[in-house]
C-alpha cells in the first residue's frame, strides 16, 4: 500500500484537520465528526445535511457551504457515519426550519440515518430523510438492497442546497430531492481496484487488461467483467445502460414526522426530447483529460437518442479513493432544476 | 442459577478479546461478500465498550446494557452498528434496575434484542443475515426456559442451534446489505454478521461454565 498517510487509524481525523485549516469558512467538529458552515444555523433556512463513508471526496464535506450543504458527517473510510454524528450535526445547523437528510442507499447508511432521524425528531427538530438510489447497474430491487446511491447525490446536493437557500420549506426541499433522485440515473466503470487504508490491500482484484462494468463507489461488484475496450465503446455501453433503462419501481421508507412510512416510487425512463444535465465523474485515479474523451462520446450518444445536454459537470466529484474509472450520470432537467442548478454555490469542492 | 453482573462484565470483556482475535477472520468473511470491514468495526466498537465499561460496571444491568448499545451504535458504523446497538439497547431498556438475571429475564433480553434487529433491519428469514442465526437461537432459548430455570441451561441449549444456523447461512443467497449485489455469487460464503453473533453465544457459554 502506497498512500499519503501517517497512522492508519488517524487517516480521517488528520484529513479533517487539514480541511479545517484550509477552509476557515467551515467549522469542523471532532467529537463526534461532522463539519458545517461556520455561519450555521442560517436564520429561517432549511438545513441540508448529508454524510457517508470517507473516501469519496470532495463529496460530502467538500460540498458544505453557501448554496449546497449546511453540514456533512464523514464516517471511517467506506463505512457509514454513526447516528450521534448526524444528531449533533443536525442540532448545530437547525435554525428551526428543519433538517433534510440526503442519504445514499446503502444498508449501513440507511440504518444509521434512520436511527439519527428518530433521535433528532425526539428532540423536537423537524426532520426528513430522502434516499438517493440511482445506480442502474442494479436491476432488481426485490432480491437486493436496491439501487445504490451514486452520482445523482452530487447533483441533488447542488439543486436542493440552492432550493433551501432560496427559501423552500422542508417539505418542498424533500419533494424536490425525491424528484431529482427519480430523474437521475448513473452507471460506473472501474479500470482498477482501490485500497482502504485500514485493510491495506485492494478491495477486489481486477486483471491488468480487465474492467468491471456497473461498479458501485466502494468496489461493489458490477454486472460483469470484460477485457478493456476503447473509451468510445465503454462510454456507449454505460450511456445506453442509463438511457435505455426501463421504469424502475421500489418501496422506500420515509419519516412522516411521527413514524416511518413506506412509499412506492416509480422512476420513468428517459424520453426523446428530454433535456439533461450530463455529469462525467472520475472515480479518483482517472485524469480529467480522459473524462473529456468520455464526454465527447456521451454527447454523441445522447444526440442519437434524442436527449439534449443543456448543462454538464466534468471532474472528480464522487470518488472511490484512488480507483481508476469513471461514472456517467444523466439528470432529466426541468425548468425548476435548471434554475436551481444555475444558482450560485460557494463550497471547497464546487463553486458556481 | 441466575446470571449476575460480574458474569455480564466478564462476558463483555471476553467478547472484546474474541473480536480482537477474530478481527482478521471476520474481515476476510466480509471481504468475500461485503466490504471487508466487519472485523475492524467490531474490534473498534468493543474497544470503545471497554473504555466505557469502568464508568458503569457498578450500576444495574439495564444501565450496562444500554451503555454497551449506545457505545456500539456510535462507534461501529456500517449496518452492524445500528443492529448491535439496537440489540443491546432494547435489552437495557427492558432490564432497568436489575442486578441479576433469571433464565426468564435473560430470554426476554434476547427476545427484545432480536425484536430490535427486526425493527431496524427488517430482515426476513433466509436473507443471509444475523437474523438467520438469532431467530432459531431465540426459539431454542424460549423452549429451554420453559423447562429449566438456569441461564446456563438456556445458553447450552442454544449453542448447537447457533452452530447449525451459522453453517446454514453458507448456502443462502444474500438479499440484504452489500452482499445482495453479488446475487448468486454470495452463495457458498458464511455470513459475517451471523458469525459475530455466534461468538456472543459461544463466549457467554464459556463465561457461565466458568
Amino acid at each position: 500500500m502506497k498512500k499519503l498517510i501517517n497512522a492508519v487509524e488517524d487517516v480521517v481525523k488528520e484529513q479533517l484537520e487539514g480541511m479545517a485549516l484550509a477552509h476557515p469558512e467551515l467549522k469542523v467538529n471532532y467529537e463526534p465528526y461532522y463539519m458545517c458552515r461556520a455561519d450555521a444555523p442560517v436564520k429561517g433556512k432549511v438545513a441540508v445535511i448529508s454524510g457517508g463513508g470517507s473516501g469519496h471526496e470532495p463529496m460530502h464535506g467538500g460540498f458544505v457551504g453557501k448554496g449546497m450543504l449546511d453540514g456533512a458527517c464523514p464516517g471511517e473510510v467506506f463505512t457509514s457515519p454513526t447516528p450521534d454524528q448526524m444528531y449533533e450535526c443536525a442540532k448545530a445547523v437547525d435554525s428551526g426550519a428543519g433538517v433534510l437528510f440526503i442519504v445514499k442507499n446503502y444498508t449501513g447508511d440507511v440504518m444509521n440515518f434512520e436511527a439519527a432521524a428518530e433521535l433528532v425528531a425526539g428532540e423536537g427538530v423537524k426532520v426528513q430523510n430522502i434516499l438517493i438510489d440511482d445506480d442502474v447497474a442494479v436491476k432488481d430491487s426485490l432480491y437486493t438492497a436496491g439501487r445504490r446511491g451514486v452520482g445523482t447525490t452530487v447533483l441533488a446536493e447542488k439543486v436542493v442546497g440552492a432550493a433551501a437557500e432560496e427559501g423552500y420549506d422542508l417539505e418542498q426541499c424533500a419533494d424536490l430531492c425525491r424528484k431529482v433522485n427519480q430523474y437521475g440515473r448513473s452507471f460506473g466503470v472501474a479500470l482498477t481496484s482501490c485500497t482502504v487504508p485500514a485493510a491495506g490491500k485492494p478491495t477486489f482484484e481486477l486483471g491488468e487488461d480487465e474492467v468491471e462494468m456497473g461498479i458501485g463507489i466502494h468496489g461493489e461488484p458490477g454486472t460483469h467483467r470484460m477485457p478493456i475496450k476503447s473509451v468510445d465503446e465503454m462510454t456507449q455501453y454505460a450511456a445506453e445502460q442509463i438511457i435505455d433503462d426501463p421504469a424502475y419501481s421500489r418501496t422506500v421508507r420515509e419519516w412522516d414526522g411521527e413514524q416511518w412510512a413506506d412509499k412506492e416510487l416509480t422512476d420513468e425512463p428517459f424520453a426523446k426530447g428530454d433535456k439533461v444535465i450530463a455529469f462525467v465523474n472520475s472515480m479518483g485515479g482517472t485524469p480529467v483529460s480522459e473524462l473529456y474523451a468520455v464526454y465527447r462520446k456521451l454527447d454523441e450518444v445522447c444526440r442519437a437518442k434524442g436527449l439534449t445536454i443543456v448543462r454538464n459537470l466534468v471532474g472528480p466529484y464522487i470518488t472511490s479513493l484512488e480507483m481508476q474509472g469513471f461514472s456517467i450520470t444523466l439528470l432529466k432537467a426541468d425548468d425548476e432544476i435548471l434554475k436551481l442548478w444555475d444558482a450560485p454555490a460557494s463550497t471547497p469542492g464546487f463553486v458556481r | 442459577m441466575s446470571m449476575n453482573k460480574a458474569q455480564l462484565v466478564t462476558w463483555l470483556g471476553k467478547l472484546n478479546d474474541v473480536y480482537a482475535e477474530k478481527k482478521e477472520y471476520l474481515t476476510e468473511l466480509d471481504a468475500a461478500i461485503g466490504d471487508a470491514d466487519h472485523g475492524i468495526n467490531m474490534n473498534r466498537g468493543f474497544g470503545k465498550v471497554m473504555e466505557k465499561l469502568p464508568t458503569v460496571e457498578d450500576k444495574d444491568i439495564g444501565t450496562i446494557l444500554k451503555t454497551v448499545g449506545m457505545t456500539l451504535m456510535s462507534s461501529v458504523g456500517g449496518a452492524s452498528g445500528p443492529l448491535y446497538g439496537t440489540f443491546w439497547m432494547k435489552g437495557g431498556m427492558l432490564l432497568a434496575g436489575k442486578d441479576e438475571l433469571a433464565a426468564d429475564d435473560f430470554v426476554q433480553f434476547i427476545e427484545a434484542g432480536v425484536g430490535g434487529i427486526l425493527q431496524r433491519g427488517r430482515p426476513e428469514l433466509g436473507d443471509k443475515t444475523m437474523y438467520d442465526l438469532w431467530a432459531p437461537v431465540l426459539e431454542a432459548m424460549k423452549d429451554e426456559a420453559g423447562n429449566a430455570s438456569e441461564v446456563i441451561a438456556v445458553v447450552d441449549a442454544a449453542l448447537p442451534v447457533a452452530e447449525k444456523a451459522l453453517a446454514d447461512t453458507i448456502p443462502l443467497q444474500a438479499k440484504k446489505g452489500r452482499a445482495s449485489y453479488l446475487g448468486e455469487r454470495s452463495i457458498g460464503h458464511q455470513d459475517p454478521g451471523a458469525t459475530s453473533s455466534y461468538y456472543m453465544i459461544e463466549t457467554l457459554r464459556d463465561v457461565l461454565a466458568g
